[in-house]
């Protein structure tokens, strides 16, 4: 193989240029501004939020992420005297209601992938693939509302059970016995507005399962979900993290679904069952309507924090979806 | 010479799907654990649905996989076990959904009236009965809002598709990443930034038009994605054929591949108009919300039917919550059908 | 290549003629000469297939006796893949497959709703077209997968490995690298890693659809030296369009034939005789290469 390489001497490769016409040339300027328009809408969304909240990232330093403060006082003419800015009461609730929110979805959204990909006859397939679609499309203004009146009660109840059986972890202590407006609730309806989104990740990347080794499995004499354990689940598995983690994102930016069913208090709670929570978009909302021009900044870096934080979520699984799309070879 | 032989009389069958019996059987195991589940707990200390759906689901379960071990052994029976649970899974998944839909339409159907399409509630206080004033200026408005993000929105979500598909510069990839990571961005920081951008140091006042940049930001992924997908399955022989003929890529996209992809777009532009006709959070900040009929989009707060439901239910009357419910089915239905025409146009073949 | 491979052969256990045959066309017909079809094997009675309304496959009936090899050739499209596909119950997992007739193994309709699909499947294996091993098992795990997948105890798993992978001519390729991943082999190696996984199993049939037609020669030869060996103990069903392959190999041959309407058998004979002396003309025209 090698000892041939000398003789030959390898033509440079010819470079074909064509001169694009006038037309195409204005046609692909147009057409790629609008491409990078994403990229320029998500490079402002930061810089404004960067410029608005600059002051109070600047003033507050890491204390802004890490302390648990929200205290403006003014003097009587209205001018801030001092101002303290704390989200790490608001940031721990959000991770903690989105990772439960994930943590419930995931083992529902799967099982329902499952079901519909490997063992549903087909009618049942299709109409419920329509019903999770359109479950997708459902504003948080309808889940809020629905969490609030219907939901609510019931998951007090579900509350009060696993405090009962359960309340010796302290996870699930509750000795307020506020069980109101809990962050548990906060997931139960979260998990329920992401179940759609992870359920149709994981039966599209399920149904990519390779046909080749789905039969050979069946040939070898599995069941079904013999099959299942060993070809969809080892194929599928990265992929089913990565729409986890883009439910993740949809969980921690959710405003209004969580603001009618959360209690926002400004202290760190870890106890799921007790009616005290914080989230980083309700928060924004709630501050926002008697909020001064000073603290409107505050709020500006608090969702500087936000869009921050879902956009490395973002990445992340967007990383793990398209590496799946590639090792399905 | 070929022995063309007719064989009529023989049908099809299919004997690994379920035989009448296994269906009688399956349906018998589902009766008898709602039996067993009803007896428990009427004579023991369980209660309540959840302790109902419990018991059922083990019952059932239980049931199910046993048989299987009787007639085929463990593997089999984990395999019954695994497709009873999953069954489950999907269940549960469809119950928030049946409860939801279930709720809107019998809370929300006593406020439907003539008149709610036609007045506004400049006039009404939260204590007036629900057949009293109406959403006449929410829909206005809310059309108004999604008007103009669609205008914003359709021809930089198509741009970015065609940029993805007939280009497919060196830029497709992170731009697909950030196109990704554009949906994602939460509502309500969509709605700070145009706060933070225009809001604040320019206009100074709640209009439509600043909703609608907030929106149109939310529509343009869902328009940018679902677009790629249906240009990408527009065969690419169509596009050389285009450029084979002498067209420039210009015209080609213009002439041949859009045209080819029209219903497919549109479904895009439904499923962008669904994304965000329910939107609430940057609404709330950016548009406001008004109780009258406004309908210069430039200036003073507009009504929504997403602001006539969130201030309808904060006002916390029965009379308002019940105002709130009928908003929601008013705002449901105008979703069902936005969704009912997506997938008929989706479901028509694409470049045909 | 070739002396190793007799090595491979002579250290195989239980062949009752010497297994490094210089024609394998002459095992063939020593068997031909041996035995009639017995009918104890498997056996398609009247099997029809469908694919929602196309009829694709009408009335075989074809005896596969014990320790036989039986080759399956036709042209393209003519139902020989859906038929063999019918005989272990893979035909199924068409969502629109139909089929009509039954199918018997050891006396019991393999259709029969009483019966365990997956038991059926682990009697009667499969070898397909293109390679598929299980890409993130390694190359022992590959072979033991099916032990795995259907719940099967062994006493020695290392002995079984080993003698599977023996018999599918793989050992020494392979024997310092079975932690391998299944995909580091070449084409013709994961063809026999997919024998060798079936073997695993001990099923009374194996079923093998075009297993060479992705291969280039060299490993189809040491395929078809692979299925000789195994005929000694099993019953071997091969589709092939290949039609020295199916001289090579087979004991007997069923030519299969769709004009234009269903895929027919038309014509099943010891395969020395399809060759020489075909009954029917159409297979004539095929066997001598006339086809139209």
């Amino acid at each position: 193989m090698s000892t041939t390489e000398s003789t030959y001497v390898i033509p440079e490769k010819r470079v074909v240029t064509t001169k694009p016409r006038f037309s195409d040339k204005v046609f692909r300027a147009v057409v790629t501004t609008g491409g990078l328009s994403s990229l320029i809408v998500l490079g402002l969304i930061f810089g404004f939020l960067l410029y608005q909240g600059f002051d109070i990232i600047k003033s507050q330093g890491f204390d802004f992420i890490t302390t648990s403060r929200w205290d403006i006082t003014y003097d009587e003419a209205g001018n801030v005297i001092s101002s303290d800015f704390g989200l790490s009461a608001m940031l721990i609730g959000t991770i903690l209601c989105s990772f439960l929110a994930v943590l419930i979805a995931v083992p529902v959204s799967v099982a329902t992938a499952l079901y519909l990909t490997f063992y549903a006859p087909h009618w049942i397939k299709k109409t419920m693939v329509t019903i999770i679609d359109l479950m997708a499309a459902f504003p948080s203004i309808l889940f809020g509302i629905w969490a609030y009146i219907i939901l609510m009660p019931s998951g007090v109840y579900w509350a009060k059970l696993i405090n009962h059986y359960l309340g010796f972890i302290p996870f699930f202590e509750n000795k307020d016995r506020y069980f109101q407006g809990s962050p548990f609730i906060a997931s139960l309806i979260l998990a329920i507005m992401i179940i759609p989104i992870i359920t149709s990740i994981s039966r599209e990347i399920f149904s990519q399962a390779p046909l080749d080794r789905i039969q050979a499995a069946y040939a070898l004499g599995a069941t079904r979900w013999a099959m299942i354990k060993a070809v969809v689940i080892p194929h599928g598995r990265n992929g089913v993290i990565g729409g986890a983690m883009l439910g993740l994102g949809r969980a921690m930016g959710e405003t209004v679904a969580v603001y009618t069913v959360l209690n926002i208090v400004f202290a760190i709670n870890w106890k799921i069952l007790f009616g005290v929570g914080g989230n980083v978009a309700s928060l924004i909302l709630t501050k926002f309507g008697e909020a001064s021009a000073y603290e409107i900044k505050g709020l500006m870096a608090a969702g500087l924090v936000l869009f921050v934080l879902t956009l490395i979520v973002n990445f992340a699984s967007d990383q793990l979806i398209r590496r799946m799309g590639g090792s399905g070879k | 010479m070929t022995t063309n032989k007719i064989y009529e009389s023989i049908l099809p069958t299919r004997p690994w799907q379920a035989s009448m019996k296994d269906r009688l059987t399956t349906g018998f195991v589902l009766v008898f654990a709602l039996f067993i589940a009803t007896l428990l707990v009427k004579i023991t200390g369980l209660s309540g649905k959840l302790g109902f759906f419990v018991v059922f689901v083990i019952v059932f379960v239980t049931l199910t996989s046993g048989r299987e071990y009787r007639r085929f052994g463990s593997a089999s029976a984990k395999d019954a076990l695994v497709n009873a649970l999953v069954a489950v899974g999907t269940f549960l998944t469809l119950i928030p959904i049946g409860s939801i839909i279930f709720e809107v339409i019998s809370k929300g159907y006593k406020g439907i009236y003539l008149g709610l399409f036609t007045s506004d509630m400049s006039l009404n206080s939260p204590n007036d009965p629900a057949n009293v004033g109406g959403l006449g200026h929410a829909i206005i408005g809310t059309l108004i809002l999604v008007a103009i993000a669609l205008v914003i929105s359709v021809p930089i979500g198509i741009l970015t598709a065609l940029y993805l598909t007939e280009i497919k510069g060196k830029f497709s990839q992170p731009i697909r990443f950030l196109v990704q990571a554009m949906s994602g961005v939460p509502s309500i920081v969509a709605g700070l930034f145009i706060l933070s951008a225009i809001l604040y140091p320019i206009t100074k006042q709640n209009s439509a038009f600043l909703g609608s940049l907030s929106l149109a930001i939310l529509m343009i992924p869902t328009v940018a994605r679902t677009s790629e997908e249906v240009l990408n399955l527009i065969p690419n022989d169509l596009r050389e054929a285009g450029v084979a003929l002498g067209g420039t890529q210009w015209r080609t996209v213009a002439m041949i591949v859009v045209p080819a992809a029209k219903s497919g777009l549109l479904t895009a532009v439904i499923l962008g108009v669904a994304r965000i006709a329910g939107e609430t959070a940057p609404i709330l900040l950016l548009a406001g919300g008004g109780d009258r009929f406004n309908l210069d989009p430039f200036s003073g707060p507009m009504g929504s039917l997403p602001y006539f439901i969130w201030n309808s239910f904060k006002s916390g009357t029965p009379e308002s919550i019940a105002r709130a419910w009928t908003g929601l089915l008013v705002l449901l239905v105008v979703l069902l059908f936005l969704f009912s025409a997506a997938r008929f146009l989706g479901n028509r073949k694409v470049g045909k | 290549m070739s002396t190793e491979n007799n090595g491979d052969q002579a250290k195989m256990e239980t062949t009752t003629t010497p297994s490094s045959l210089s024609s394998v066309a002459s095992a063939s017909k020593r068997k031909a000469i041996n035995s009639q079809p017995m009918g104890t094997g498997l056996e398609a009675r009247g099997v029809h297939a469908w694919f929602g309304k196309h009829h694709a496959l009408a009335d075989v009936s074809l005896d596969f006796a014990a320790g036989t090899i039986t080759a399956l050739i036709g042209p393209s499209g003519c139902g020989k893949s859906t038929f063999i596909r019918t005989l272990n119950r893979m035909h199924e997992f068409i969502p629109t497959a139909a089929m009509a007739g039954q199918v018997i193994l050891d006396g019991k309709d393999i259709y029969d709703p009483s019966i365990d699909v997956t038991k059926i499947r682990l009697q009667i294996g499969m070898v397909f077209q293109k390679p598929n091993p299980f890409p993130s098992m390694t190359i022992g795990e590959n072979v033991l997968s099916g032990l795995k997948l259907a719940q099967l105890k062994t006493e020695n798993k290392d002995d079984l490995l080993e003698e599977c992978l023996v018999k599918a001519g793989l050992w020494n390729e392979v024997k310092d690298r079975l932690n391998a991943h299944g995909g580091s082999l070449s084409g013709g190696q994961q063809q026999r890693l997919c024998i060798a996984r079936s073997l695993a199993v001990r099923p009374q049939v194996l079923l093998m659809d075009e297993p060479c037609s992705a291969l280039d020669p060299g490993s189809t030869l040491r395929i078809e030296e692979t299925i000789e060996e195994l005929s000694s103990n099993m019953t071997i069903v091969i589709v092939t369009h290949n039609m020295q392959q199916a001289a090579r190999v087979s004991d007997y041959t069923a030519f299969f034939l769709s004009d234009g309407g269903p895929g027919q058998m038309i014509e099943v004979a010891p395969t020395n005789e399809i060759f020489a002396r075909p009954r029917d003309k159409r297979t004539e025209n095929y066997v001598t290469g006339r086809f139209g």
